[in-house]
C-alpha cells in the first residue's frame, strides 16, 4: 500500500493531519499497537519539522507485510550540519514554533528512537529528505 | 482513579467527552513541552498542561493520552474541542496551577512516569 500527502510549511493548524491519517490506517491494518505508535510518533515529529522549518513538503508512505517506509521530502533551507541537528537540545526553531510546544531540539533524536532505520540527506537552500523504516514484526530487534 | 474522581479533586470542569469520565488513569505527566510528551512510552496517562493550542491535542492523539487537564483556566478553542471529540479525548479545565494539580493528584495516588 502506498500513499502520498502534501504538507504546507508554516501551517500549524494542519500539522499532524498526515500522522493522524496514518494512525487510522495502521489501526485498520491491525498493526501491533507498540509498533504503530512508534511509526506515528516518528512521522508526527517529521511532519512538525516540515511545518516548522520548510516551505512545503511531501510525505510518501509505503507499507508492506514486513515494514513501513516513510519518506519526508521538503523544500526548504536544508540542514547545514546534520550531526549537530541530531544532538538533543540543538534547535534553530523560531519563537512561534516554541510557542506551539516544540523547538526544544528533541525531534530528530526522537524520530531515530522511534524508527529502526533513519537516513537524512540535505542540500542547503534546496531541502531535506528523511527516510524512516520501521519493521512491523521486530520491535526492539 | 477515574477522571470523575480527578475532576472532583482539582475543581475541574469537563469541556469535552463527559460520557467518558469513568475512564481510569494510572499515570500523569505535567508539561508545556510537547516534544517531551512525545518521548513518553507509557499508556494510560493524563497530561497536565498550561499550553492550550491545537498541537496539545494532536500530540496527545499521537501519544494515546486519553485526558488533558488545562491549568489556570486556559482558553480551550473550538478547533481544539472538535479535534478532541474526533479522538474521544476528555478535556478538563481547572482554575488551579500545574503545580497544585500535580501535587494533589500525586497525593491521591496517581503515579509519576519518571
Amino acid at each position: 500500500m502506498q500513499f502520498r500527502h502534501k504538507i504546507a510549511g508554516g501551517d500549524f493548524a494542519k500539522a499532524g493531519n498526515v500522522a493522524s491519517t496514518v494512525k487510522k490506517i495502521l489501526r485498520q491494518l491491525n498493526i501491533d499497537h507498540t509498533v504503530s505508535k512508534r511509526i506515528v510518533i516518528a512521522l508526527y515529529e517529521g511532519e512538525v519539522n516540515v511545518v516548522a522549518h520548510a516551505y512545503s513538503g511531501i510525505i510518501d508512505a509505503d507499507i508492506d507485510a514486513t515494514r513501513i517506509k516513510i519518506t519526508i521530502t521538503d523544500k526548504g533551507p536544508g540542514i547545514a550540519d546534520i550531526e549537530k541537528a541530531m544532538e538533543e537540545g540543538y534547535s534553530t526553531a523560531t519563537p512561534q514554533v516554541r510557542e506551539m510546544g516544540f523547538g526544544a531540539g528533541m525531534g530528530l533524536s526522537n524520530m531515530k528512537k522511534n524508527s529502526d532505520l533513519m537516513k537524512i540527506s540535505s542540500v542547503i537552500g534546496e531541502g531535506t529528505v528523511v527516510e524512516l523504516i520501521t519493521y512491523i514484526n521486530s520491535y526492539g530487534g | 482513579m477515574t477522571i470523575k474522581e480527578i475532576t472532583g479533586i482539582i475543581d475541574g470542569k469537563v469541556i469535552c467527552c463527559e460520557e467518558k469520565i469513568l475512564t481510569s488513569v494510572e499515570y500523569a505527566f505535567a508539561s508545556d513541552l510537547m516534544s517531551d510528551v512525545l518521548t513518553i512510552e507509557k499508556e494510560n496517562l493524563l497530561l497536565i498542561t498550561g499550553l492550550a493550542n491545537l498541537q496539545t491535542i494532536r500530540t496527545s492523539e499521537m501519544s494515546d493520552i486519553s485526558c488533558i487537564i488545562f491549568a489556570r483556566d486556559k482558553k480551550i478553542g473550538h478547533d481544539m474541542i472538535s479535534l478532541a471529540k474526533e479522538n474521544k479525548m476528555i478535556l478538563v479545565e481547572s482554575p488551579h496551577s500545574v503545580f497544585y494539580i500535580a501535587g494533589e493528584l500525586y497525593k491521591a495516588g496517581i503515579k509519576s512516569i519518571y
